[in-house]
């Protein structure tokens, strides 16, 4: 499908920051027009953003479909909001341990009182999980659907032993019920304002990360992968390990957007990284464009910006309308909302992108 | 040993479950490359289809004759599964040959479109379907082996499945087109295959099997609408380990799964058994990538 070439003034290096910064500006003015209900929905779309910038790494720019990256979001989440739980608790038990019948506190918790322990495990955990995984999947040489599947079952598997180990994890409800977040009121408005801005910034760090890798040697090796794996090898590269760090950073990334969405949101559960919420997150990249930065961050404020607009009056409805949505996006616009920039023009290293990716779709 | 001896008939019984649902899977994988997350609505289409079935005959003809329904169910589920299988291989599957991982996402939203569906006409909550009375007993074997008719019904059930599936497969023309398909599919068009038709029918008898193991389900436990997607990822372990395509593979991935899942349950836990299962794949295939066998093709 090609479309007319954008207008001569968004090419280069101009093109490549004023879509970005024209996002930026609007977010750092949004909490002045938004009321508070408003705003935290857009906080927490932002927490998405960041998630959706981790799967389209692996995904869009390296191939790897991971099924399994509401995993690597929970961990994260469960890390902050153990260190929350544990503030709000004071000396005492947290109340669902209590419920729960323990007396004490398990000893894995107890360094998560500590904010120098916790918040660098939002990062740690989920990458060492995704290292681990990564590195013997990654050196069997399982690629493609194989890979999708694993992912997908190792989001069943942690979502059904999270749920199972109440007392430890909190079960079904998950953990929930925080008070304070350094001494500042969860619920308060200017907390929250000062969350919002938080995530506004680790978005735009992490989007600059991002870009950073891909256009790094690092970031072309990637591409190459996806294009033709055996050929990087034959290159004298070794594949698995490449990939494993990139999918191990994805998993840190997708755990630090959990952490940001627990304080914000103020519950992290099982039902928020099962098979369903880790597929959707696929959704979020491919509506807005994968393979394209800015596309994942479009694609997660879009989509669920879409659905807490229809679901709150015809769930119902919502539910078919998601169904289509994965099969048009896939059938008719594979290239998404960011496709519409895409073309003729537009920049070299985007048109060669999209050429290797249509030859690798023809094969 | 009474015990280990029901423990390998549970295993029995939830791998011959698996085997229905992991065949429709492997097949479909092996002659088309592409993986159908939808799968699992069809074991849930089945099972909606035995209970609507019932429902009727309870309302049109009072109870005597609903017990019958069970087993005038079992053709009937098989056809509609299978067209409801030709509907999305038409619709969808069909625009994705060769793109496996965009098959993935438009038969995730095939699913979830089919599972409203089902939300819509039958409710939210789950339904039980009433098990005929004749299944109601048990076979004695004497000490305290006691095995409910219901599962070696279920057995039963699958193995003449399996053995459809081989007539199928290797001694009628359709199966033999298929497996050439399967083994080079531009060899096979030139020679005058119809490989489309192949295809859809390939695809309708998977989903017309994984029909049949929801039938099956609604003796063990109450349906819901999002019955599939619980089975289903075992299915798709299994067909991993299998080897994608194959066949015997899958038969003896089914019954590995299956085994490992009941034995590591009674140990311990559903959930840690799961967990298990699953570490032992991933460390199986550091050893054998391709899972247990694999189609070599010229």
């Amino acid at each position: 499908m090609r479309v007319l070439p954008p207008p001569a003034f968004l090419h280069g290096w101009v093109a490549r920051w004023c879509l970005p910064a024209l996002v930026l500006l609007l977010l750092l003015a949004a909490p002045a027009v938004l009321s508070g209900f408003r705003m935290g929905l857009l906080g927490k779309f932002l927490t998405f953003a960041i998630l959706a910038l981790s799967l389209n790494l692996v995904w869009g720019y390296g191939g790897m479909l991971s099924l399994g990256h509401g995993v690597f979001f929970g961990l994260g989440g469960y890390a902050m909001a153990m260190f929350l739980k544990l503030e709000a608790a004071r000396d005492k038990l947290p109340d669902f341990m209590f419920w729960s019948g323990l007396t004490e506190l398990p000893i894995f918790w107890e360094p998560f009182r500590h904010a120098w322990f916790a918040l660098p495990m939002t990062f740690i955990l989920p990458a060492a999980l995704a290292g681990g995984l990564g590195y013997l999947v990654f050196r069997s040489r399982i690629t493609g659907v194989y890979f999708a599947l694993i992912t997908q079952a190792l989001a069943l598997i942690v979502s059904i032993l999270f749920v199972g180990q109440q007392p430890y994890t909190g079960g079904t409800n998950g953990i929930t019920n925080f008070r304070t977040i350094f001494g500042f009121s969860v619920t308060g408005a200017g907390t929250q304002l000062a969350m919002y801005y938080i995530t506004v910034a680790f978005l735009a760090l992490t989007y600059l990360l991002c870009h950073w890798i891909i256009a790094s040697r690092l970031g072309r090796l990637l591409v190459a992968m996806r294009d033709d794996e055996n050929r990087v090898r034959f290159s004298g590269y070794n594949p698995a390990v490449l990939k494993t760090a990139v999918f191990t950073l994805s998993a840190g990334l997708a755990g630090v957007s959990g952490a940001l969405f627990v304080p914000q949101v103020g519950i992290i559960s099982p039902s928020l990284m099962g098979i369903v919420p880790s597929i959707e997150i696929a959704i979020w990249v491919a509506v807005g464009g994968r393979g394209v930065l800015m596309g994942a961050v479009l694609g997660a404020i879009v989509v669920n910006g879409a659905k807490s607009l229809f679901s709150e009056s015809f769930p119902d409805i919502w539910q078919y309308f998601l169904g289509a949505l994965f099969v048009g996006a896939v059938l008719m616009f594979p290239s998404g909302i960011m496709g519409f920039f895409r073309s003729e023009g537009w920049r070299p290293g985007w048109r060669a992108l999209t050429q290797a990716r249509a030859a690798v779709l023809k094969k | 040993m009474d015990v280990w001896a029901l423990q390998i008939f549970n295993g029995v019984s939830l791998s011959t479950i698996l085997l229905l649902i992991a065949l429709g899977l492997a097949l479909s994988f092996g002659l088309m490359n592409v993986i159908n997350l939808a799968h699992g609505e069809f074991i849930m289409i089945g099972a909606y289809t035995v209970y609507a079935l019932q429902q009727a005959a309870i309302a049109f003809t009072g109870g005597p004759m609903a017990d019958w329904t069970f087993i005038v169910a079992l053709p009937l589920v098989f056809l509609i599964a299978a067209l409801m299988g030709l509907l999305v291989e038409r619709t969808v599957i069909r625009f994705l040959y060769r793109r496996p991982l965009d098959t993935l996402l438009a038969t995730w939203g095939a699913a979830l479109i089919l599972q409203q569906l089902a939300r819509s006409i039958f409710g939210a909550p789950n339904v039980q379907v009433v098990a005929p009375l004749w299944l109601g007993g048990n076979l004695d074997l004497g000490g305290d082996l006691v095995l409910p008719f219901k599962r070696l019904f279920i057995i039963a059930v699958a193995l003449v499945c399996l053995a459809g599936i081989y007539w199928y497969m290797y001694r009628s023309n359709e199966g033999r087109r298929m497996r050439a398909v399967m083994q080079n599919r531009d060899m096979a068009a030139s020679l005058g295959v119809s490989t489309r038709r192949v295809d859809s029918l390939t695809f309708a008898l998977g989903a017309g099997l994984a029909g049949v193991a929801g039938w099956a389900l609604t003796l063990i436990g109450p349906i819901g609408p999002s019955l599939g997607t619980f089975y289903v990822v075992d299915a798709f372990i299994v067909v991993i380990l299998g080897g994608m395509g194959q066949i015997p593979g899958t038969i003896l991935a089914a019954f590995i799964i299956g085994m490992f899942n009941t034995i590591f349950e009674y140990g311990t836990t559903a959930v840690v058994g799961k967990v298990l299962v699953f570490t032992l794949v991933i460390l199986f295939l550091q050893w054998r990538p391709a899972g247990l066998m694999r189609l070599r093709s010229r």
